[in-house]
């Protein structure tokens, strides 16, 4: 209760813009040029000192990018804007990587107190990394865990430090051939966190891994892997801003999740991209046996987010759950969703997918149900509100259900609505102004969301909310 | 002549909806502190004048002049008319999913008050309060309105009017849709509203809640006129005689002339 509280007190002490829309002077180690060659890619794993077997790995995925067609769905208009040629794909922004906030060059660090990261480390997170432009530049974990085994870096060192392990399931979920962007992303792929929690381990409070773009027309790729082995527990939390450039960047992420026999993966996303970033990101989870996966997926930015994460239900009751939001205002376009493959018996899934527009902004639901052939008794439940904040913006819906046995429990629910005269005159007639009442409606309609979140994050969220609610109505 | 203690008046008041005329030139003044019921059957208009004093966007003023001490209302938006000290207990309290009821009151209180009141100083005044009005604790977690009964609904309204404490409430129906208890209850909550000197307009069909809610002055309301105008003996003679008798203007049955109104007041 004292959280809604403080909720609103942080709501009504805010400014109006995109605060995270700062950039730093450039001050690089190494800069690739622009577009896209096998020169670079070699460059890149050359430079990361990688085995072999990745450097193949990433000329083969270059290969299959040059090769593979643009997604003929989603906002293909968009898709086809982008220009391949003029992105800087490896930037490495310092020499080595701080473990200390104090060994994380001024400039990038002074950033990060910025956006509150090593505040937010002291006071709630059992571990950090921080990636700017391509590389992580902080990495930290709480002693404790690293003594139980809790591996949590970034995917380079990773790479190097835990090389049988990162062979054994990269690119196992998602293989270079999925999509083009995933493609890309194994060809270009840089940082991202790489995470394994040992047998029955139970990581009590959350990791965080925060990515920031500064340059323009920057591409970030970063890959994150996280295994957590039998019958553990972990959260892990990203968070994302960009500075606002009048040209385009792109993020492209791979996120592979392995939940092992009775372990519990959650994984929040709160996107919050400056409108001028694409963010094309390929997520997917197996769920083993009585496992479970959550992803919690706030996208609040970017200029275009085409995201679905997924979860395969390999194992009997293994269960899966996609809890996301999505807001749209003017130029932008947020299509998002979900996939839940039901491989065997006895799975259980549920989408709860809640949308808004507002100033033109379009939100679209895209999701997959499937049911293998033999899968018995699965249950699946799939709810989607959207919710339209005036007459010129859209949402759609575009499930899709491939069900191929019968002993199976589908439902599903799509809700579009608009914020109601009478709701804002009821909030207004006790003392709101217009802007106030149309943030209270929203945060309620997001609060199964954000009542998931850490306290911390919740607060957050509202904030943002509110900020986009300025000006909306009126 | 108006009263200039009067702490509303409205005079002359044309609204319509669209096209359609509602209110038909309804005159009415209210001084501070005092209880004025106002009775008309389904339709005649009631909420529409109730709707038009907060401030609905809907409904548009074609003529004639809202006055809250001393100064227009009419270019002032619902929420600026809730800081000069006016609420509405809406006959039909509207649901906000996923907010919970200890939010809205803080931040309506915060709007109107202009003041945080800190949780430890509002924790035991909507003690109290609740105590009264026989709500639960539990109801603070529960989002607004939603999935609410009746009851639950006027009884929100009334604890958050009294927790306001507006200079002026207006009660819209409240007392429909409620049983013979918790009937009792809310007009014991808009009994001890009123004697903490907030002044009362209670719009209603039914005598009933007049017998727990004394008024001062009773408003008969037709066809988006007030017809009649009287003291609490109007209500009783309505409930014998019915609305009809009372459809045209009727000097017989009215008890006090408007003028004799404003003098009493």
């Amino acid at each position: 209760m004292s959280a809604e509280i403080s909720t609103m007190d942080n709501l009504n002490q805010i400014g109006t813009d995109y605060k995270y829309g700062f950039s730093d002077v450039e001050n690089y180690i190494f800069k690739s040029g622009r577009g896209l060659t096998p020169e670079i890619v070699t460059k890149i794993s050359n430079m990361k000192n990688e085995p072999q077997w990745m450097l193949e790995f990433r000329l083969k995925a270059l290969a299959l990018f040059y090769k593979k067609p643009m997604p003929t769905w989603g906002n293909t208009k968009l898709l086809n804007d982008i220009d391949f040629a003029n992105i800087f794909y490896y930037i490495k922004p310092s020499e080595k990587q701080g473990t200390n906030w104090s060994d994380v060059p001024e400039g990038i660090k002074n950033t990060f107190d910025r956006l509150g990261i090593p505040e937010a480390e002291r006071k709630f997170l059992a571990g950090v990394t921080a990636q700017y432009e391509s590389e992580v530049v902080y990495h930290s974990i709480r002693e404790d865990l690293e003594k139980l085994g809790v591996i949590f870096t970034d995917m380079d060192s990773g790479l190097r430090e835990h090389e049988d392990l990162v062979r054994k399931y990269f690119a196992t979920i998602i293989p270079a051939n999925d999509n083009k962007f995933a493609s890309l992303n194994s060809a270009v792929w840089s940082g991202g966190s790489f995470v394994y929690v040992p047998p029955g381990v139970k990581v009590d409070i959350p990791l965080q891994a925060y990515f920031r773009i500064n340059a323009e027309n920057m591409g970030q790729f970063e890959r994150t892997l996280i295994i957590a082995d039998e019958g553990s527990f972990v959260h892990y939390i990203e968070g994302c801003t960009a500075p606002v450039y009048s040209s385009d960047s792109l993020h492209s992420a791979v996120v592979e999740l392995i939940a092992l026999p009775g372990s519990h993966i959650r994984y929040t996303t709160i996107q919050n991209w400056s409108k001028n970033v694409y963010n094309l990101v390929t997520k997917r989870a197996y769920a083993y046996e009585n496992a479970k996966v959550e992803w919690v997926d706030g996208n609040l930015g970017s200029k275009l987010t085409m995201k679905y994460p997924a979860i395969y239900l390999m194992g009997e009751n293994a269960r899966g759950e996609v809890l996301s939001i999505a807001f749209a205002g003017d130029d932008q376009h947020q299509d998002a969703g979900a996939k839940m493959v039901h491989v065997a018996s006895n799975t259980s899934s549920i989408v709860v997918s809640k949308s808004i527009s507002k100033n033109g902004g379009r939100t679209s639901y895209r999701g997959l149900v499937k049911v293998y052939e033999d899968a018995k008794n699965v249950k699946s439940s799939v709810k989607c509100d959207a919710l339209l904040l005036d007459d010129i913006s859209r949402s759609d819906t575009y499930p899709t259900m491939e069900i191929n046995d019968q002993d199976v429990n589908i439902e599903h629910e799509a809700t579009v609505s608009k914020v109601g005269e009478e709701q804002l005159f009821y909030l207004m007639s006790r003392g709101l102004t217009a802007d106030e009442a149309t943030a209270m409606i929203v945060n309620g309609f997001f609060e199964p969301f954000t009542k998931e979140l850490p306290l911390e994050y919740a607060v957050e969220l509202n904030r943002l909310i509110k900020l986009e609610m300025e000006g909306s109505v009126g | 002549m108006s009263n200039k203690n009067a702490l509303l008046i409205i005079n002359d008041l044309h609204a319509k909806i669209g096209d359609k005329t509602i209110l038909k030139g309804v005159s009415l003044e209210i001084n501070p502190g005092s209880v004025h019921a106002l009775m008309g059957r389904n339709g005649s208009g009631k909420s529409t004048l109730s709707y038009t004093i907060m401030g609905h966007p809907k409904y548009e003023v074609s003529q004639g002049d809202i006055k809250f001490e001393g100064n227009s209302l009419l270019n002032l938006s619902p929420d600026e008319r809730a800081k000069l000290g006016i609420a509405l207990s809406f006959q039909y309290p509207v649901a906000i999913p996923g907010v919970t009821v200890l939010n809205f009151l803080k931040t309506s209180l915060k709007a109107v008050l202009k003041r945080d009141i800190p949780i430890k100083e509002l924790r035991p005044m909507l003690k109290a309060k609740m105590q009264e009005l026989e709500i639960k604790d539990e109801f603070l977690s529960r989002y607004v309105n939603d999935g609410f009964s009746g009851g639950e609904k006027k009884k929100l309204e009334i604890l958050h009017l009294s927790l306001l404490k507006p200079k002026l409430a207006i009660l819209d129906e409240t007392d429909s849709g409620l049983d013979i208890d918790a009937l009792k209850v809310v007009a014991n909550g808009i009994t001890s509203l009123n004697k903490e000197g907030t002044a009362i307009l209670l719009i209603t069909h039914y005598q009933r809640i007049l017998n727990y809610v004394t008024p001062q002055f009773v408003h008969i309301f037709e066809s988006g006129e007030i017809t009649n105008t009287g003291n609490h003996e109007l209500a009783f003679k309505l409930e014998e005689f019915g609305y009809e008798y009372f459809a045209k203007a009727n000097p017989v049955a009215s008890t006090n002339s408007t003028k004799e109104v404003n003098y009493v007041s």
